[in-house]
């Protein structure tokens, strides 16, 4: 028993290890990685991704997957700005509705959410599998953030709005605090709660979950609505960032989600893993990321690097289970 | 032809297999028997090259083999036939015996024609009479499992290991699956049989090998013993009648099922269950009993909530209307359901011993939204030490522990609960005997504290040991019921053969 304990704190350290010796490499081969400035730049970036990749982690640990969460963050982003900047006129009846910042922000989560919790909803009521349900809706919530924007770049939201993305307190950058408070939030969560315990349970044995009162389906759309949130929670980051919400935000921000969840340890047919060990996959792959563009490495270079990382991360992590 | 020397195979917390030994004659059919839990099938996924790390030592064909997986024994000549069949339904008879090893025409390509003359040809000296080509979803469970030997006869295997080849089968097919093991036997294969059909076992096995608690007890000829003595060897421990019932005549209805029916969930003409009524009472156990697909389990699933649609009928707890909407309304009512299939249904077999324990009542371990470890541990604590759970932690994982033991996680899950009415399906399948009695001996201390049980079970001794009346289903029906006074095995049996079969055989 001890030995399996052992092992699986080991592995726990595995990405750690893997992380240092990243590090470590990348401080030998380029002096401006261990600058505090790109530090601190890595960890504005890799926020963004630590935010969706929570809710991704607590999808994935009930065995499911959410491939929406891109586009969901570009149409969340979306709305905030739209609204922030416009608010909402109603010409047929003279009305305007201005929103002040809170109200956008607010309207953007609920956006969020109200997409994570229909792709629940299709999943359990329906019994569509995951991967399609969320299929669906990372094309839906793409097609309603063209509606929404007509294709354009809704620009120029103020100073206030840019400190979510590019301010700092008490010398750390906002973002870092937000996606560390939603980690903290997440940890106890998993850990230390009824709700967490079930998304185990569910992601190990559903069956045994059910017949256990666990009302298997309630926790399962609670957990794509939480999802949905984070991914709104991103889309503040990213918009407030670039002072602009893009219609093309957040392409292909799933798969560097996934990859963070998988990096982290965190099993795809669920069940096992955590959330630090995805905060870990996902400094792993900000760092990459990072180091190559310091190093100069071509983008297209880039790209296989990060892929093969990913495999790499899976190959040791699926070794390191099959001994238990 | 093979020899099995002082195998012992650990696994975390029990040992499986305890120094057997096992000798096995070409041209003989060997009879491997012993009771659920006894080791069989471990022994069985050794000689197949399933597990390959164990202590002791395997003589095969003269000479000392080791096996570096299925494959691999499968090539050195050892085929194994699975009571679940291996076979892709979706492909024809001719793919699934050269599946891995196609025959190739000199272009590479597979050479279609040979390889179905080839099957043909396997399946005429079977008596199979059936296509080559046909898909295997087509073909019945007996005529599949003949394709399984088919099989094991193009890669020439040498010993070949039956594992309850006729638990699913019917007269004729078991006819011809003698006839086929017969002509085996002299071409001078060896076979190892295994069964609970003792009477079989007479007909066919030369030999036999009795495996009891993970020791191979004794081998010897089948001719000159009894069956009787057989069973002696395989039990040792007798199941002693248990259930004094005291008699007491007041009863306090707990449970009371009124016409209850249930619907097919794909043929909406046929009914599961039908006009099923019957009370439970505070403090008794009945026993429900009924053969494969008599819907026990459909029974006790109804009752818990699992078929939300298409019940018609009324369930009472203590006087108030159930609707078996879902398994928490039941939990809330004081139900609680061991289920049938402990590994799908009643564990989380990656968390550990505690984590299980507690999933049921985890609302009553919150504080402030919190779960509070200390109550938890205790909790865990307070049932490995109550209904005696080995393990080496309660934060060993479930899937580590032995059959016995993670039944009794289940049990410990659901008592934590504080149930009025325990509804137990199959509540000592594939445990050993040690771990059975436990059970019994629970399952009458908590009828005595006053729970309400139910017992299903298709194992007659068992049904009789614990049950003060017993209940009989057939086809979806209630067939009869008896005071344990009353009933004998015959009288339950008679009961619970289908009535259809009745007129065939009258």
């Amino acid at each position: 028993m001890n030995i399996a304990l052992d092992r699986s704190k080991l592995l726990r350290f595995q990405s750690l290890i893997a992380l240092f010796l990243l590090c470590l490499g990348l401080s030998i081969l380029s002096d401006k990685f261990l600058s505090v400035s790109n530090l601190w730049n890595v960890m504005r970036q890799v926020s963004v991704n630590i935010c969706i990749s929570t809710g991704m982690t607590l999808i994935v640990l009930t065995a499911g997957i959410d491939l929406s969460v891109g586009s969901v963050l570009a149409l969340c982003g979306a709305i905030m700005a739209g609204l922030l900047k416009n608010g909402i006129e109603l010409p047929d009846s003279n009305l305007y509705i201005g929103f002040t910042i809170l109200g956008a922000i607010l309207a953007g989560v609920i956006t969020g959410s109200a997409m994570g919790a229909f792709s629940g909803w299709t999943i359990t009521k329906f019994n569509v599998p995951p991967f399609v349900a969320t299929l669906a809706m990372l094309t839906v919530a793409r097609g309603l953030t063209m509606l929404w924007t007509q294709g354009f770049p809704i620009s120029g939201l103020g100073d206030t709005f840019l400190y979510f993305g590019t301010g700092w307190l008490l010398g750390i950058p906002v973002p870092v605090w937000i996606s560390a408070i939603i980690v903290a939030i997440a940890v106890f969560v998993t850990n230390k709660t009824r709700l967490g315990r079930y998304i185990y349970a569910i992601g190990g044995n559903e069956s045994a979950s059910r017949l256990s009162g666990i009302q298997v389906n309630k926790v399962k759309i609670i957990v794509y609505t939480i999802a949905g949130a984070l991914a709104a929670v991103g889309g503040i980051m990213v918009t407030s960032r670039l002072d602009s919400a893009q219609p093309n935000a957040g392409i292909s921000y799933e798969l560097d989600s996934i990859a963070a969840v998988v990096i982290g340890g965190t099993s795809l047919s669920g069940g096992r893993g955590s959330i630090l060990g995805t905060v870990q996959g996902a400094i792993i792959i900000g760092v990459l990321n990072n180091g190559l563009v310091l190093l100069n490495v071509s983008p297209f270079w880039q790209q296989v690097v990060k892929g093969l990382v990913i495999l790499i991360a899976v190959i040791i992590d699926k070794s390191g289970s099959k001994n238990e | 032809m093979l020899q099995v020397n002082n195998i012992t195979k650990r696994f975390p917390g029990v040992i499986a297999l305890e120094n057997v030994c096992l000798s096995i004659e070409a041209g003989k059919v060997t009879a491997l028997i012993g009771e659920n839990g006894a080791g069989k099938s471990t022994l069985m996924k050794i000689l197949s090259g399933v597990y390959q790390d164990f202590e002791g030592e395997i003589h095969f064909k003269g000479a000392p083999v080791k096996f570096s997986g299925p494959k691999d024994a499968q090539q050195k000549g050892i085929a194994i036939i699975h009571q679940e069949l291996n076979l892709i339904p979706y492909l024809t008879i001719t793919e699934n015996i050269f599946l891995g090893r196609e025959l190739l025409t000199q272009f590479g390509t597979i050479d279609k024609n040979r390889m179905r003359r080839k099957t043909q040809e396997l399946l005429d000296r079977l008596k199979l009479k059936v296509k080559a080509e046909t898909q295997v979803v087509k073909l019945k469970v007996g005529q599949q499992q003949i394709v399984e030997i088919a099989k094991s006869l193009l890669t020439d295997a040498e010993l070949i290991i039956m594992d309850e080849p006729t638990s699913a089968i019917t007269g004729s097919e078991v006819e011809l699956l003698f006839d086929i093991i017969e002509n085996l036997r002299n071409e001078g294969k060896a076979i190892i049989y295994v069964s609970h059909k003792l009477d079989e076992l007479f007909r066919i096995a030369d030999n036999y090998v009795v495996l009891r608690d993970g020791k191979s007890i004794e081998s010897g000829e089948m001719e000159g013993i009894t069956q009787d003595q057989l069973i002696a060897k395989m039990v040792g421990r007798k199941i002693e009648i248990m259930r004094k019932s005291s008699g007491e005549e007041k009863c306090e209805t707990l449970l009371e099922v009124r016409n209850l029916t249930l619907k097919h969930p794909l043929r909406p003409k046929e009914d599961l269950l039908k006009n099923i009524s019957f009370e439970i009472c505070k403090g008794e156990i009945v026993g429900i009993f009924g053969l494969m697909g008599a819907g026990r389990t459909e029974l006790l699933e109804t009752i818990f909530g699992l078929h939300a649609t298409g019940i018609s009928g009324h369930i009472f707890m203590e006087g108030k209307e159930l609707k078996c909407a879902s398994p928490s309304e039941a939990i809330a009512a004081g139900l609680a359901l061991v289920p049938e299939d402990r590994k799908k249904d009643g564990l989380v077999l990656g968390l550990d011993v505690k984590t299980n324990i507690s999933l049921t009542t985890l609302h009553d371990l919150e504080k402030l939204g919190t779960l509070n470890d200390a109550k938890e541990v205790a909790l865990a604590d307070k049932y490995i030490s109550e209904l005696k759970i080995k393990t080496s932690s309660k934060n060993q994982k479930a899937n580590n522990l032995s059959g016995g033991n993670q039944q009794k996680i289940v049990l410990a899950k659901w008592l934590a609960t504080k149930p009025k009415l325990l509804l137990l399906d199959e509540p000592t399948r594939g445990i050993d005997i040690n771990a059975k009695n436990e059970i019994y001996k629970l399952i009458i201390k908590l009828a005595d504290e006053g729970l309400g049980i139910v017992v299903v079970s298709s194992e007659l001794p068992e049904i009789l040991a614990v049950s003060d009346r017993v209940l009989v289903m057939a086809e979806g029906t209630l067939t009869a019921g008896f005071t344990i006074a009353e009933a004998t095995e015959d009288s339950i049996l008679r009961a619970a053969i289908p009535q259809s079969h009745f007129d065939i055989k009258a």
